[in-house]
């Protein structure tokens, strides 16, 4: 068994659990696995109407980024981008060896609502631990929130970090804003289409998000409201070392 | 009292030279400043990016603009600044581009700094198309300790010049925004004109609104094109 995989367990099982597995099946390979770091990752959805799709938590080396700005993204990030699935860009994290653990969401997270995570690490990772989240903003064509690999280095027990996240245009689809293009719920009685292969946006390239124009700002093909609408940064992510 | 407080870069000079703790302090540092323009489709101008000394800065939030300022600002002539910098001794390497840095990429300006007083570093362009809008990191500290470090740059409204989103002048004081060619490809024309006022003051751009009429409307801007928000840049700097 990779030491990866067992480290994914012990955070979605929890310390406590894998800590006692320890103690009543010492034959077990999870026994020998020494999960000295965890912490407590709590994501709150700052913008007004937009549902964050089920979001991917990873602890990883420094050296990982999930994407670049300014350069093409990769086709796991787009069905996140476009679709909300998180599941190709898990199992890319799972198969990366720069990646210490992952997590996928239980579920979407509404504005103004937030999750808690729990992940843990190896205490030898310490010198180079980093952190990404990701997750869509449902009611667009591609945007996707993130944190970009932003270090947990040297963070001591109980110590705290806070990120405000950028939210980025994956550049994967164009941005009609259309009912039969965004998956979300403000796109009702539309097609609704998720991931497609194509890129069309007007450069296949990550940027900062520049927002949505709405049809109450005179895109008459949008679906979207000013409600729909939000402003950097759109979602809290912080971060307590508790052992 | 008013022409002094219109040179931005000089306000804080006589300060700098005289009174300011750190102004004999010799800084060595070799640095590397790269700018990403993080935008969907939206242009820098040539950039100003320069180290200078303590108790000196590029503009005053909430003042009026000094004139250089204003020409970076409304038509990208980072002349003025360069002068003016020049002047009080900053080490400078403008215009990394080598003229427009569009949406996506990346420029890198190198400093070096040994035997100046030159602490604090100052990025500034005007991002287009907008009226008087630009991009800046307003003298912060230099870090001392060799790393690299990431700072995310705003845009500004120099408040000099109405935002009525037009085709116009990059002349300072002329309505309306230059449009070179790589620029002029992306707009709408015919436009009647936002109307709006300038706003006197140095503050955070409330971004460009546009439409999505290529040939009239009320705005040369389009809306699904050239909207952004805040952060427009990623400046990554590296203390060597």
């Amino acid at each position: 068994m990779n030491t990866k995989r067992l480290f994914r367990l012990a955070s979605v099982v929890g310390i406590g659990f894998a800590l006692s597995a320890c103690s009543s099946s010492s034959d077990d390979p999870v026994v020998s696995v020494d999960t000295d770091l965890v912490f407590e990752i709590t994501v709150t959805n700052l913008s007004a109407n937009q549902p964050m799709s089920p979001a991917v938590v990873a602890l990883h080396q420094d050296s990982y980024q999930a994407f670049e700005t300014g350069a093409s993204a990769s086709v796991a990030l787009e069905e996140l981008a476009e679709g909300g699935d998180n599941s190709a860009l898990l199992a890319s994290l799972a198969s990366s060896d720069q990646v210490l653990t992952e997590v996928g969401g239980a579920g979407a997270i509404a504005p103004g609502g937030s999750e808690l995570f729990e992940l843990s690490a190896d205490d030898n990772a310490l010198g180079t631990l980093s952190l990404s989240v990701l997750s869509m903003l449902v009611n667009t064509n591609d945007a996707v929130v993130a944190v970009n690999s932003q270090s947990l280095a040297s963070m001591a027990v109980n110590e705290t970090q806070t990120f405000y996240a950028l939210s980025y245009d994956a550049g994967t689809e164009a941005n009609t804003e259309t009912a039969d293009t965004i998956p979300g719920p403000a796109a009702a009685g539309g097609a609704r289409e998720g991931f497609n292969a194509t890129r069309d946006d007007i450069r296949d390239e990550i940027s900062v998000h520049a927002g949505v124009v709405t049809q109450d700002d005179g895109l008459s093909t949008s679906v979207l409201t000013q409600a729909d609408r939000w402003d950097h940064p759109s979602v809290l992510v912080s971060v307590v070392r508790v052992d | 009292m008013m022409k002094i407080k219109q040179l931005g870069f000089s306000v804080g000079l006589s300060a700098a030279l005289f009174s300011a703790p750190f102004a004999s302090v010799a800084s060595a540092a070799d640095l590397t400043v790269e700018i990403e323009n993080l935008t969907r489709s939206t242009f820098f101008t040539p950039l100003v990016v320069a180290a200078h000394p303590a108790g000196t800065s590029l503009f005053d939030l909430g003042a009026a603009a000094s004139s250089e300022i204003q020409s970076i600002a409304e038509g990208g002539d980072i002349s003025g600044a360069e002068t003016l910098l020049t002047s009080i001794g900053a080490t400078q390497d403008n215009n990394p581009a080598a003229g427009l840095l569009v949406a996506g990429d990346s420029a890198t300006a190198t400093l070096n700094t040994d035997g100046t007083a030159n602490v604090l570093l100052s990025v500034a362009g005007m991002v287009l198309p907008t009226n008087d809008g630009f991009v800046a990191l307003n003298s912060i500290e230099i870090p001392t300790d060799a790393g690299t470090y990431v700072y995310y740059a705003k845009a500004y409204d120099a408040g000099t010049e109405a935002n009525d989103e037009m085709i116009g002048s990059g002349t300072p004081g002329e309505a309306g925004f230059p449009a070179p060619g790589p620029v002029a490809a992306t707009l709408g024309s015919g436009g009647t004109g936002i109307g709006a006022s300038a706003e006197g003051f140095i503050h955070i751009h409330r971004g460009v609104l546009g439409d999505t009429n290529a040939v009239g409307g009320e705005s040369d801007i389009d809306s699904t094109l050239h909207r952004w928000l805040n952060p427009v840049a990623k400046i990554t700097l590296t203390v060597n």
